[in-house]
């Protein structure tokens, strides 16, 4: 078991210096010069500004020198400066990351205790009428992008109680933020929601056509007991599989969300920042994410073995 | 007319008289001191910095931080020389041949800092404007502003003179400008970029990105009684949806200025009776592009084909239901102090009414180069990739198809739309001005002049160009304006960059917002907000 979870960790470095070279150069081969950029807001490009905005930002620098430079700070905590702000690069992404964390972690609890209930149920009464309607629910979720559903529950907010939630000025305390982000996360998390309920329900009908399950209604097992003890543990393998890569597809979802709830969080800047090829936010903020992607896939792979005692990491 | 047309033009006058009758009854109300405003800011301003950035996204923002040495007054909406009042200086006076400026100065202000402002401060900012300076700015975008203008002398701390190169009358408009705020010689560009340090009525606190932007009332504002309100705070919301849906909701009390289209003011009208919306022409004008260089573009009967095709009525109707300005490089009258009269506007080519008539007299141009129903002319039409942009570029084609051009969209990533112009990177393009200052020393030197970098097509006309200089030193304001249409006539015809519309949008704000005067001939110009005051 160490020497697995040394070779994945080696693994890990790998990946993630495999991600550092493609973000980094996938960066630099998108059309759009940073500096021709900056000038735009100017309405104007001028050459001579221009060689020495490029000499400042170190961009005059063969790429492979920007490429090692970029390394060898990050080795040393040094995020370098936002181009757009000319503020440290780490002092603009550190208080975001809480936000879209909060916000994540929600959404994500949100489509797990909603869709595995759900899917259970749905398993559980197969082919009935509430079958059906979760599964029609589950259709509409699937099908529902976040951004318009995120909209139409602001208007309906705003609509019946003639108020909005504002994100602007965080409040400090726990249930304050909680029923803030309550709606944001439900938005997100609806369609994460949705195909987890769908997995669940056909994983559960899956095991519970097993022998064992049959066994262990015979044996005189509760309902209760079949349904959750026996058949949703086996079930939940490839849900748990799901629900990993669904964290990490969250972003996806939280950039549509945090700029339709005008959510200043960490998604939504990182979409401005490639905006406005605002190399050092972005640089870093992709390596972080593919540090959290990649921490998730090896705590997905460890639930694997708390999951099914059948799997063991061996040498 | 038909009848949505009245229908529109009658909400919009109900809508501009109720505005006024509410500015009216808050001017005889007696200011409040006190409270704060939210303003939502509808994108992440580039930088704090006024002077190195050409975008009112910087202006409405930040231009209460700093002062100028003259401003338009901010209660009058219609700029005009007639209305430029002092603010740093306390007067000013132009010497018998006009090529010597004397500004006089105020006492006893001081930077938000604690430091004293003096006539340093004042040549400071013109050597940087100017690029003498060793402290310089990263992008300069009004340089060619200052062109005529030699050096700044100081004589004493509370005197320094301008000195140009040829009598230039208008150059005091160009002072009086939102774009020409005084910087302290003591601070750096790239921190005025970061953390902006001016004299003005509120002082910046922190400008978070793509969060929001706090300023806090200056108490040591050398006007005393200025300005009333404690805050102002600008959220950044970028989608236009939730900004409207906010400012329903009263989580902000007045819009981002001229950012609400008729179809918005509509939906708000019904969503909110009590608010006050103010349409106003916004001096920013859609326009054609065209590469000269780029064949069969070089062609100028190509271009005059291009110029007659247009129906700018109907661009006018689709995208702003009748409410946007048809005239040429100057803001029509009587919102413009530089319009043309209508009989010299429906001369120039493709103003005529008659649009059949133009597009015939276009297909002949089109056919003498070999082009006719059987062989059209393919052409990229790129723009900007917002909505503003692409919505008229979608009209566009549609009326090049009428003279056998066919027209493809191309999109261009807003933020590379500049580099792409200014590389000549584009056939034909379709593009927004915006003109900060409603004076031909401006529009003409910015976006027509040799030498300007902002003169995106590349159009030069030296014969012209003397014009340009000869109405800037004409101090007889009749004869003035002559020349200016006579100018303005030209540049159509030379098809340097046919103008299309000049657009109107509204501001909206809550009927507790006092003391805000939409200005009708420039969107860059009056946010100083020291006369905002709320009574919640």
């Amino acid at each position: 078991m160490a020497a697995y979870l040394v070779r994945r960790f080696l693994l890990m470095l790998l990946t993630l210096f495999g991600i550092s070279v493609i973000i980094f150069g996938l960066l630099r081969v998108v059309p759009g010069d940073i500096v021709d950029i900056l000038f735009d807001s100017a309405g104007m490009v001028d050459p001579a500004g221009k060689l020495q905005i490029q000499k400042e930002l170190g961009l005059d620098k063969p790429i492979p020198v920007q490429y090692a430079q970029w390394i060898g700070g990050l080795a040393r905590g040094d995020l370098g400066y936002s181009y757009i702000s000319e503020k440290p690069t780490l002092g603009e992404i550190l208080p975001r990351i809480p936000v879209t964390a909060e916000l994540a972690g929600l959404a994500l609890l949100f489509s797990v205790a909603l869709g595995v209930p759900l899917g259970v149920i749905s398993a559980v009464r197969q082919n009935t009428l509430t079958d059906y309607m979760l599964r029609i629910a589950s259709l509409t979720g699937l099908s529902m992008p976040a951004f318009w559903l995120g909209l139409l529950i602001l208007m309906a907010i705003v609509s019946w109680f003639g108020d909005m939630p504002m994100y602007t000025d965080m409040p400090s305390g726990f249930w304050q933020q909680l029923g803030l982000y309550a709606i944001p996360a439900a938005a997100v998390g609806f369609r994460s929601s949705s195909l987890v309920m769908r997995l669940t329900r056909s994983s559960m009908l899956e095991v519970m056509r097993q022998d064992y399950i049959r066994t262990a209604r015979a044996k005189g097992a509760s309902v209760q007991s079949v349904n959750y003890n026996h058949a949703l543990r086996n079930a939940m393998l490839p849900v748990v599989t799901v629900i990993g890569i669904e964290a990490a597809f969250l972003i996806g979802g939280l950039i549509v969300t945090e700029t339709v709830f005008n959510i200043p969080g960490v998604a939504r800047f990182l979409v401005e920042s490639i905006r406005v090829r605002d190399y050092p936010i972005v640089q870093n903020l992709v390596m972080l994410i593919a540090v959290v992607v990649v921490v998730i896939n090896f705590i997905v792979d460890m639930l694997y073995a708390v999951l099914d005692p059948r799997i063991k990491y061996s040498d | 007319m038909t009848f949505f047309g009245n229908l529109t033009r009658f909400a919009t006058a109900c809508a501009v008289v109720t505005g006024v009758a509410a500015s009216v009854a808050a001017m005889a109300a007696e200011p409040k001191h006190g409270g704060t405003i939210k303003i939502y800011q509808r994108d992440n301003p580039p930088s704090a910095s006024i002077h190195e950035e050409a975008t009112y996204s910087v202006n409405v923002p930040f231009m209460a931080v700093f002062n100028n040495l003259v401003l338009y007054k901010q209660d009058v909406p219609q700029n005009s020389m007639s209305d430029i009042v002092p603010e740093l200086a306390t007067s000013w006076k132009w010497s018998g041949d006009y090529k010597t400026l004397t500004f006089m100065l105020r006492k006893g202000v001081k930077w938000h800092d604690g430091k004293p402002f003096t006539a340093q401060d004042v040549k400071c900012t013109f050597d940087m404007l100017k690029g003498t300076s060793a402290n310089k700015f990263r992008k300069n975008p009004r340089k060619a502003w200052y062109d005529n203008l030699e050096n700044v002398s100081v004589e004493n701390d509370f005197q320094a003179t301008f000195h140009l190169g040829h009598p230039q009358p208008a150059m005091l408009a160009l002072l009086a400008s939102g774009y020409s705020p005084i910087y302290p010689c003591h601070v750096s560009a790239r921190d005025m970029r970061v953390h902006p340090i001016g004299t003005g009525p509120f002082k910046f606190v922190e400008f978070k990105q793509n969060e929001d932007i706090k300023l806090v009332r200056n108490r040591d504002y050398w006007k005393k009684d200025r300005p009333y309100l404690d805050a102002i705070e600008y959220p950044i919301i970028t989608n236009r949806s939730t900004a409207m849906l906010a400012f329903v909701a009263g989580k902000v009390d007045m819009t981002f200025p001229t950012e609400v289209t008729p179809p918005i003011q509509r939906d708000i009208a019904k969503q909110d009776p009590t608010a006050v919306c103010v349409s106003a022409p916004t001096n920013v004008s859609t326009n054609l592009i065209v590469n000269r260089d780029a064949a069969p573009f070089n062609e100028p009967d190509i271009r005059m084909a291009m110029a007659l095709a247009i129906d700018r009525k109907a661009f006018v109707d689709i995208l702003s239901e009748g409410q946007n300005k048809i005239g040429g490089t100057m803001l029509p009258a009587p919102d413009g102090v530089w319009g043309m009269p209508d009989d010299m506007l429906r001369k120039m080519p493709g103003y005529d009414p008659d649009v059949a008539k133009n597009r015939e007299q276009a297909r002949a141009l089109m056919a003498k180069h070999g082009y006719g129903p059987d062989k059209h002319l393919k052409v990229k039409v790129s723009t900007r990739n917002i909505a503003q942009y692409r919505d008229a570029a979608v009209i566009l084609i549609d009326h090049l198809k009428t003279i056998w051009m066919d027209g493809e969209l191309e999109e261009v990533e807003s933020s590379n739309w500049f580099a792409k112009v200014a590389r000549k990177d584009y056939a034909v393009g379709l593009n927004l001005t915006g003109n900060a200052v409603d004076d031909p020393d401006q529009a003409f030197f910015e976006n027509y002049s040799c030498k300007s970098e902002r003169n995106y097509t590349g159009y030069c006309n030296p014969a012209l160009e003397k014009l340009f200089e000869a109405q800037s030193q004409e101090l007889d304001q009749a004869k003035r304006k002559q020349m200016v249409w006579d100018i303005d006539f030209k540049l159509q015809e030379d098809v340097a960059r046919p103008i299309i519309f000049h657009s109107t949008q509204a501001t909206c704000w809550k009927p507790y917002v006092h003391g805000f005067s939409p200005m009708v001939n420039s969107s860059y110009n009056g946010f100083r907000f020291e006369d905002l005051w709320v009574d919640k």
